[in-house]
């Protein structure tokens, strides 16, 4: 993971009233289940994100939101009122498209201005209005240009005043910045977070780009075949998984078969075939004797030095067989005498700095709290 | 071979237009020629615009020319609308009982004989007009319902195949923004496949305009169309002053099709150089 510094100051969801209460939602196309009974409740002016693959549900849960599907089970509330059966058009509810949907035959005014006239909002209002959002995303002086003349992150700030316009009391996101290029999409996720905090807007962004979730996010929920697997802070996701696939889904890790082989309320011992040793943990697991678990260890929390490390608990040896130097972090493979690869991440501090080269000997080492046990 | 062109290819390229095109060239050249006889050049008194001229004071001719310009104006417009909603029908709701057979039945008379179509209607309308008494006799309106029939079925293949191109992403982005579907279609759709419904149109009124089978079954004394009024003309031995009418014809269609090119690839160039611009300014 190089995702850059969070922006936002609060990083935590506010416990509270929440304010988007999703109850048992499903939904089904036939013999397929999109969504299978989501529940979930997000807090007001939070910034929750739906990640997972492609074909998720991730996507099918957020038109439900909008109203675009009718879903086969379940409630949603907004603001304490059940919306499940109100049509789209009468929802306090606006959505970001994922192409952004601008309409093509309307200049950037009247695309802005498209929603507050279905309302009947009084002329001098709308023009009011509008030129405010327009302003508020920097594109003053381009209300009478069509959507072809944009580039794709006017586009996109087009797209997000068109949706904000009528102060919904909840945005959806369907990939906000999945059409921009790598530049533009970092300086964007700061924009997109600035503006939700002046506005208090509460978005649930769906995407299926971790990097993206992790910025913006002040929780995610992680999807998999139409259910929720965890719902946490950024922090929670990637620090503390709760099944092997979030593990591996959010960030890189190294991913192993044990056995839990000591079993106390402070500490764990869980032997692993595949390291050739055992993994000692500073802390309980819930998890019956003898049961088989996955230990997961990240990238950078492994150390790797060419003299034996001092410490006795989580020390393997291996060769280096490849190193990719990437600037701020140089990856390297190293190969335990079991045939075992591990993956490690490690800063490059100095600037003049002898590393480990390719099949050198070195050792490996990690705290026992950087050990990560799952049970599924 | 880069940068020269075999003589074959040039060879095939004038063999095909000249197969397309002498034929038509041919018969504008006998429109200025002054003899009766249709195949023989006077070059004595050629060219001139005798024909025309006679063709202007030929009330049968005019007025046929008129009958066919009404049909087909009012047939074009209903197949358009019935058209637009079949396609919309077809295309927006994927899912509903009989879609497929319906999809069948409205392009059928695209592949149907003529000849079953212009009967089956005669049928139909000698039936209901001893019933309940309506269409009274044959004439322009039994013309323009029997046009109406197969013309449909065009227009609903050519607004299907845009209706499948517009994103549907933008009618649910305007029903997010409160438009109800009704209003979403008039203002988001509707804009959206007019080239379409244009091109439909056209094509609606071609096919009514020169329609000889159908209409043959289904029209009555004092209504002859003008391909009727062609078709009866030759049999009785061409007279030139076809010669001139076919190439009035021929001319208005060229100007109509050149100008609309025209405009299409202007308009395309223009959003190709804005989008550039746009993508080099930021």
């Amino acid at each position: 993971m190089t995702a850059a510094p969070a922006p936002r100051a609060t990083p935590a969801a506010p416990p509270g009233q929440p304010y988007v209460r999703i109850e048992g939602l499903t939904k089904r196309f036939g013999d397929f289940v999109a969504v299978r009974q989501v529940s979930l409740e997000i807090a007001r002016g939070e910034i929750f994100c739906l990640l997972g693959g492609s074909g998720c549900g991730k996507t099918t849960l957020l038109r439900m939101l909008a109203g675009f599907e009718a879903p086969t089970g379940g409630a949603v509330f907004i603001d304490g009122v059940d919306v499940t059966a109100v049509p789209p058009y009468e929802r306090p509810v606006n959505m970001m498209f994922q192409a952004y949907a601008l309409f093509p035959h309307m200049t950037v005014e009247q695309n802005v201005a498209f929603g507050l006239r279905q309302d009947g909002t009084a002329r001098a209002e709308i023009a009011t209005r509008v030129h405010e959002m327009l302003a508020l995303v920097q594109l003053e002086g381009y209300d009478k240009r069509k959507p072809h003349q944009l580039s794709g992150g006017q586009r996109q700030r087009v797209a997000l005043a068109r949706a904000l316009v009528k102060r919904p009391k909840l945005l959806l996101l369907d990939e906000p910045l999945g059409a921009l290029d790598k530049k533009l999409r970092e300086r964007t996720q700061f924009e997109l977070v600035n503006l939700q905090d002046r506005l208090g807007v509460t978005f649930i962004i769906v995407t299926h780009d971790q990097e993206e979730a992790m910025t913006l996010a002040t929780r995610i929920g992680v999807m998999r075949a139409g259910e929720i697997l965890q719902v946490g802070t950024p922090t929670d996701i990637y620090e503390f998984p709760n099944s092997r696939f979030v593990a591996d889904f959010i960030g890189s890790v190294n991913l192993t078969d044990g056995k839990l082989v000591e079993d106390e309320p402070d500490h764990v011992r869980i032997d692993c075939p595949q390291l050739g040793t055992t993994v000692f943990v500073d802390h309980g697991v819930s998890a019956p004797p003898d049961a088989q678990v996955s230990v997961a260890v990240r990238p950078e929390k492994i150390q790797l030095t060419r003299e034996r490390p001092p410490q006795v608990d989580n020390v393997l040896s291996g060769t280096v067989t490849g190193i990719a130097y990437l600037g701020d972090v140089t990856r390297y493979l190293v190969r335990l005498p079991t045939g075992f690869e591990l993956r490690i991440t490690a800063p490059n501090v100095f600037r003049r700095e002898e590393r480990p080269a390719h099949d050198e000997a070195v050792w490996l080492h990690w705290h026992p709290s950087a050990t990560v046990v799952v049970t599924r | 071979m880069p940068g020269r062109r075999s003589l074959f290819v040039l060879g095939m390229l004038a063999f095909g237009f000249a197969f397309l095109y002498v034929p038509i060239l041919a018969m504008i050249a006998y429109s200025f020629n002054a003899s009766r006889l249709v195949t023989v050049w006077d070059s004595a008194n050629s060219p001139t615009l005798g024909w025309y001229v006679e063709l202007l004071h030929n009330s049968q001719v005019l007025d046929a020319a008129r009958l066919s310009l009404r049909i087909a104006s009012v047939n074009a417009t209903g197949a358009v609308i019935l058209g637009t909603l079949a396609a919309f029908a077809l295309e927006r709701y994927r899912r509903f009982r009989g879609r497929a057979l319906f999809g069948l039945l409205t392009t059928a008379p695209m592949v149907l004989p003529e000849v079953i179509t212009g009967l089956s209607l005669l049928l139909l309308f000698v039936a209901l007009e001893q019933t309940i008494g309506w269409p009274s006799g044959r004439g322009a309106t039994t013309i323009t319902i029997a046009h109406m029939t197969f013309s449909m079925a065009y227009a609903i293949v050519v607004i299907q195949a845009r209706l499948a191109t517009v994103d549907r992403s933008l009618e649910d982005a305007a029903m997010d923004l409160g438009a109800r579907p009704w209003k979403v279609f008039l203002v988001i759709t509707l804009p959206l496949i007019a080239p379409a419904i244009a091109s439909a149109w056209v094509l609606a009124f071609i096919l009514s305009w020169d329609d000889i089978v159908i209409t043959s079954f289904v029209s009555g004394p004092g209504s002859t169309t003008l391909p009727q009024l062609v078709f009866s003309k030759v049999r009785l031995g061409v007279s030139p002053d076809i010669n001139a009418l076919a190439s009035i014809l021929v001319l208005i269609v060229t100007v109509v099709v050149v100008a609309a090119g025209t405009y299409m690839a202007r308009r395309d160039r223009r959003r190709l150089r804005e989008a550039q611009a746009a993508v080099a300014a930021s």
